[in-house]
């Protein structure tokens, strides 16, 4: 259990500092990858007819599903799929992880065939005291998402870590 | 279907039931991407430390998102929903996503409802507690 913890000007100096893009596909075989795997039986996430009559164009993304990244070997990670991170990443050494919250702002819904471009930024970093924990560091990141082909915003995730 | 007219502060959504085994925590891995193997692999020495494999987080939150899009039945759309992760919950055991309206208003000529959700387990704890705002389109 960490004692003590100080936000270092160098950890300070990440925040707002936005990752490159990555690609987001949202198709309609990811749609289904999600749905299945949260355990959905509305017909209108698997099934493009009962989509359509439900006024969609194609399959609706759940809530909370925001693309699947794509995968390249080496340059995705292997356990999260994400890109890896060509920037400098938070040194903090804390070797305990535990997610504490996630929230997604949609500017509209999100359907298969969009495809978004999607970069990350550290939002904020707190130090909090934890009875069970100890020293706590929260870093919230942000992910924003936009169409790739208007450059419109779509979504934002703002995820909170909780290092200890 | 909810109508806006007919949608009241206190309505609670219908509730639904999940309890995870093995399999389907290999299809959300595979689905979602997140291949942790504290999800999915009994061997994982941290699945061995807490004593079983763990819900992910994000399931509890995607199944959150089911729980208000069944209740939606696309009569409108998602504009936000958020959630913290305040406790475990074990591959196998039963949790249940439940909701209730909170408040509705109009604004710039969208009817909006605001949502508490939250998944409880077997003892009644809240493990997941969140809010939602959704659109209806009429």
């Amino acid at each position: 259990m960490a004692e003590s913890f100080e936000i270092t000007d160098e950890m300070r100096a990440l925040v707002g500092v936005e990752s490159e893009s990555w690609t987001h596909e949202v198709t309609t075989t990811s749609v289904r990858a999600f749905a299945r795997g949260v355990g959905y039986t509305d017909p209108v996430y698997f099934d493009e007819a009962e989509a359509r009559k439900a006024g969609y164009s194609s399959l609706p993304a759940p809530p909370t599903y925001l693309g699947t990244p794509v995968f390249i070997p080496g340059r995705s990670n292997d356990t999260f799929s994400g890109p890896r991170p060509t920037g400098p990443t938070l040194n903090h050494g804390l070797p305990g992880l535990l997610d504490g919250g996630t929230e997604t702002i949609y500017e509209r819904p999100i359907v298969a065939g969009d495809v978004l471009n999607v970069t990350t930024k550290l939002a904020d970093l707190e130090v909090k005291q934890s009875r069970g924990l100890g020293v706590m560091l929260i870093s919230t990141t942000e992910t924003i998402c936009r169409d790739a082909h208007t450059g419109d915003l779509v979504a934002r995730q703002r995820a909170q870590a909780i290092f200890y | 279907m909810p109508a806006f007219a007919d949608v009241n502060t206190g309505d609670a959504l219908p509730e639904l039931v999940k309890s995870p085994d093995r399999s389907q925590l290999v299809k959300y891995a595979a689905g979602s991407g997140d291949f942790n193997p504290l999800h999915f692999d009994p061997d994982f020495p941290q699945a061995q430390q807490i004593g079983d494999n763990i819900v992910h987080g994000r399931m509890k939150y995607a199944s959150l998102g089911e729980l208000v899009s069944n209740w939606l039945g696309h009569s409108g759309w998602v504009r936000s929903i958020s959630c913290q992760y305040r406790g475990m919950d074990m591959r196998g055991a039963t949790f249940t996503c439940k909701g209730q309206v909170t408040a509705k208003r109009e604004d710039g000529g969208q009817k909006i409802v605001e949502l508490e959700v939250w998944t409880e387990d077997t003892q009644g704890a809240r493990t997941t507690p969140g809010t939602a705002t959704v659109v209806l389109r009429a």
